[in-house]
């Protein structure tokens, strides 16, 4: 994977826009280090180095997770997308959508949110193993905050 | 019913403001925040903060259904809507009713009442308070006979409109028809309500508002009124009390009126009753109610030493109205100036970014509301308000010396802001007599182009 100026760009303005003064991204072969100083965002460094990792980690600037760290280094969040009330199961007592070690696909719904008796879909937005559920069954989630992480494939 | 956590549902100065009153009642606060406010200063100072969606209001501080969710799921009794974004929606007040959250404000329906500005009108005619002369035409043939019996120049009003938004102006009324289908189309667009109604025309007219609580029961006081004249194409930028000028008699009929009006919807809460003052007729007229706390309490505040934010949620924690109107003592003079991220020199252009420096003004009757500290982000989704502030003295001449004095104290570095324009008003002689029509800044800039050209 190679970055294009343009990519850097919309970093940086995600950056800026993020309540977060740094920013580490490592993709394949590339680490990208930024960090907030006067008067905005700027790149400080660039490197390149080779590593026989070939899995996308990303370090979003997102709300920060509120538990702890990933136990899998190459685990992706998946980000809630609503506010609202988390279900893991379709129905209560029925199975969970998914469990830690579930293989999914971007389209695999893996839970519910509800918004005042709205039910709405999550799902898991990438394809790969599932690692760690974040977010307890019945339980108030933000906007932002990650549910469950996935190992991509 | 003890109000013991309230859910914030707003950002900016106004959300900064709810919280410390809260905190001063041992209320615990959740703030209600946008992913572009995590890193506010409400954020940081609330008890817990939930990010309810994206940085657009329309994903996140303006959604009823989630504002209400995030309520009921971390535990909060209350709501308070500040002003702006669901304030003034119906639809939320009527989720709260229906889920069991008090929804610190009025009725759904008496939002709904004055909502709709050919009702809200209804009601004032009802409750024997002036309005302009004008109303609905049933037909193009009526809207003729009427256009002729109020005289030119006349408004064409859309009924879903307000603020300054969806008025015609029709100087012959020969044009009248085509700016009535006119109107009409574009208040359907806007709107959704092509409705629109006649109403005289008034050319030099005062802004003139009374602030009133109810009890939800059919007591309403008053705390007075404030002038706010000082706008720039209907937004208000400088606001006080008292309004100056006014004779005792007009004065005290212009506060009864807005305390007729409140009363007859039997209002809940903090309200406020716009009138339009006709300086050629010596007259009032109602405009509307605002069914809400308005930018502008503060200055209502530090005449009369009522906490409205605290009455507001005392009232609709069913205590009732713990003040009589006896009890309320103005004492003084207040002005208030609205400091935007805004570029005075470039149209008023707003002026989003980080706030590198931020030294607001302190000292004898001054009052800073604002929710901007040093390294602060002013983000461009929303409104460009950084701060009021706000001086207090024994008479109009001590508040305007101290707000000039505090204007020029107050330093912003990193973004553009209105400043130099208000310390500019500030030293204006038509300014400093007082009493001025809204025509007021119109007439300044002009003032101000002439001498930049001379």
């Amino acid at each position: 994977m190679s970055l294009t100026a343009k990519d850097v760009a919309e970093i940086v303005r995600l950056l800026e826009e993020s309540s977060f003064d740094e920013l580490e991204l490592e993709s394949g072969d590339l680490k990208l280090s930024l960090r907030r100083g006067e008067g905005g965002v700027a790149p400080a460094t660039v490197s390149r180095e080779k590593t026989k990792v070939s899995e996308p980690a990303v370090v979003a600037a997102k709300p920060a997770p509120k538990g702890s760290a990933p136990t899998d280094p190459n685990a992706v969040d998946v980000p809630s997308p609503l506010l609202g009330i988390f279900y893991r199961a379709p129905k209560p007592g029925e199975a969970p959508f998914v469990e830690i070690g579930a293989k999914v696909e971007a389209d695999t719904v893996i839970g519910i949110i509800e918004v005042m008796k709205l039910m709405n879909s999550v799902r898991a937005g990438v394809a790969g193993e599932v690692t760690e559920i974040l977010a307890g069954n019945a339980g108030l989630v933000e906007y932002g905050e990650a549910l469950i992480r996935v190992r991509p494939t | 019913m003890p109000i013991r956590r309230i859910l914030i549902a707003n950002r900016g100065e106004i959300a900064l403001r709810i919280l410390r009153t809260c905190q001063r009642l041992g209320i615990e606060t959740v703030l209600a925040a946008s992913e572009a406010d995590l890193g506010s200063e409400p954020a940081r100072l609330a008890d817990r903060t939930l990010c309810i969606g994206p940085a657009p209001s329309a994903q996140s501080y303006l959604k009823p259904e989630t504002i209400v969710q995030a309520a009921l799921g971390s535990g909060c009794d209350a709501i308070h809507p500040g002003y702006g974004f669901l304030s003034e929606r119906a639809s939320l007040a009527r989720l709260c009713e229906d889920e069991g959250v008090i929804f610190i404000g009025p009725t759904s329906a008496q939002i709904e009442a004055v909502g709709d500005k050919l009702r809200a009108r209804a009601e004032a005619i009802a409750g024997e308070v002036p309005v302009a002369p004008g109303g609905p035409a049933a037909s193009l043939e009526d809207a003729v006979a009427m256009g002729k019996e109020i005289g030119a120049p006349l408004l064409v009003k859309a009924v879903g409109g307000g603020g300054g938004r969806g008025m015609k102006l029709v100087e012959d009324l020969a044009e009248l028809p085509q700016a009535l289908s006119m109107a009409s189309a574009e208040a359907g667009a806007a709107f959704g309500d092509e409705r629109v109604y006649l109403e005289r025309f008034v050319s030099r007219g005062r802004h003139v508002e009374v602030q009133v609580l109810g009890d939800g029961a059919g007591r309403v006081i008053h705390l007075g009124e404030r002038d706010c004249s000082v706008q720039r194409r209907y937004q208000k930028l400088i606001e006080e009390t008292p309004a100056p000028g006014l004779s005792d008699d007009f004065r005290a009929a212009i506060r009864a009126a807005g305390v007729r009006y409140a009363e007859r919807l039997d209002y809940r809460g903090a309200g406020t009753v716009e009138f339009l003052v006709d300086l050629d007729r010596q007259a009032f007229y109602f405009l509307e109610m605002n069914a809400r706390i308005q930018v502008e309490h503060p200055v209502t505040e530090e005449v009369s030493g009522v906490d409205l934010v605290a009455e507001q949620i005392a009232i609709a924690a069913g205590e009732g109205l713990r003040l009589a109107q006896a009890d309320i003592r103005l004492q003084g003079a207040a002005i208030e100036c609205r400091i935007n991220a805004e570029d005075p020199s470039q149209g008023f252009q707003p002026s989003p970014g980080t706030v590198r420096e931020a030294r607001w003004p302190s000292g004898e009757g001054i009052r800073v509301d604002t929710h901007i500290v040093s390294g602060s982000r002013v983000p461009p989704y929303y409104d460009s308000l950084m701060a009021k502030i706000i001086a207090h003295g024994a008479d109009r001449a001590e508040a305007l010396a101290r707000l000039r004095k505090a204007i020029a104290e107050t330093h912003i570095e990193g973004i553009k802001t209105n400043l130099v324009f208000h310390a500019e008003v500030l030293a204006d002689p038509e300014f400093e007599a007082g009493g001025m029509d809204t025509g007021f800044l119109q007439r300044f800039f002009g003032r101000k182009a002439a001498l930049a050209e001379a």
